[in-house]
């Protein structure tokens, strides 16, 4: 039962993926696309732990912290960008 | 500041408690050497911290921040629940507004607490602080009545807030 | 494993997935850009609250010794989710990006400008 709902919750999360991939080719404008971004590496993460659940390994628990921290520092680092046309001063 | 006292060993408390608390955590154990370096660290980081750290209002009453998080997390759910009924709903139906909330709360910290706890709740987002940090710009995703979303705003999350650091 | 519990995870694990695909969903029906940042903060959010918790019963279960590392990504998560929203909309209010019809608008002029 629980490897039925984990085959399932990978179609649900492939499909906010693919919808991700859409907004960010979508736009229409660059927060629109760096909004895209960030929930694609927040739904990324998704992905890699239900892969954990069903491999019973939590060998991916670094990936996935690495992709959190990284994620939001490109995002900060983007919006700044946005901000003042710079990224550091 | 004598050697023998204790905010000569954690001049940073909480900072200490985190670091100890992330170290575990991270490694996932609480075997007695992952323990010994945790306690290292908790006593070495905040040492060398100490001196950058810029002034913050003290937290006057500790006990009050687990109450304070405890209603925050079960916010959040509902709050979550209401955003996810909202998205599948037709678009014509929602009333999104910017409104203005006017800040009692003072000083850096607090104002960033209470524009995070304002992100995560009622179907709100905080957009942007006004120069003076008197007021705070918030988008609202499906607004009923103005005034008492406010009102909930400031009773439910600020006043709690003022009262833990007491400013 | 015994039957009750997979039947609390495997509904925690539908819930997150949908709450995830809800926040994705939002993404690209929402009318304007401020509307749009409300759905990947929050129900994108909780939906990986649930799916850290299912995650950290099933490797504690599994193992049979407490896992609870999953904790830093959730805290870590809830920390920097608004943070990401306050800097969106920031730059978004100053590229002044156009704003949904029949928006309500309190702010004054020099922070949110006119609405098409």
């Amino acid at each position: 039962m629980l490897t039925n709902a984990l085959y399932i919750a990978f179609g649900l999360v492939a499909l906010a993926l693919a919808l991700n991939m859409v907004s960010i080719l979508r736009g229409p404008s660059l927060p629109d696309r760096i909004l895209g971004l960030d929930t694609l590496y927040i739904n990324s993460i998704a992905l890699i732990l239900l892969y954990g659940m069903l491999e019973l390994t939590s060998i991916h628990f670094e990936a996935s912290l690495l992709i959190a921290m990284l994620g939001f520092v490109g995002t900060a680092a983007l919006c700044k960008y946005l901000l003042r046309g710079d990224i550091i001063e | 500041m004598s050697r023998m006292s204790l905010t000569y060993w954690f001049p940073m408390p909480i900072h200490s408690i985190v670091i100890f608390a992330v170290w575990l955590l991270l490694n996932n154990s609480a075997v007695p050497g992952h323990i010994l370096l945790a306690l290292l660290f908790a006593i070495a980081i905040p040492k060398i911290c100490y001196p950058l750290q810029s002034d913050q209002p003290r937290v006057h009453k500790p006990l009050k921040i687990f109450r304070y998080f405890s209603i925050l997390i079960w916010d959040i759910v509902i709050a979550n629940l209401r955003v996810a009924r909202l998205i599948i709903s037709p678009n014509a139906k929602l009333r999104p507004a910017f409104i203005a909330v006017p800040l009692d709360i003072e000083g850096a910290l607090p104002i960033t607490l209470l524009a995070s706890t304002i992100s995560l709740t009622p179907g709100t987002v905080s957009a942007d602080v006004s120069e003076d940090q008197h007021w705070l710009y918030v988008h609202v995703l499906d607004m009923d009545d103005e005034q008492a979303l406010i009102k909930e705003i400031k009773t439910r999350y600020e006043a709690p807030l003022m009262e833990i650091f007491e400013c | 494993m015994n039957g009750i519990l997979e039947i609390i995870l495997s509904v925690l694990v539908l819930i997150g997935a949908l709450l995830v695909l809800l926040g994705s969903i939002g993404l690209v029906k929402l009318p304007d850009f401020y509307t749009r940042l409300h759905a990947p903060t929050k129900a994108t959010t909780l939906g990986l609250g649930c799916l850290l918790i299912a995650s950290m019963i099933i490797h504690t279960a599994a193992n049979g010794s407490l896992s609870v590392h999953e904790l830093l990504i959730t805290v870590f998560l809830f920390i920097t989710a608004p943070i990401t929203a306050h800097m969106l909309a920031k730059s978004a209010l100053h590229l002044e990006l156009d704003i949904a019809k029949g928006t309500t608008n309190r702010c004054p002029e020099d922070v949110v400008k006119k609405s098409v």
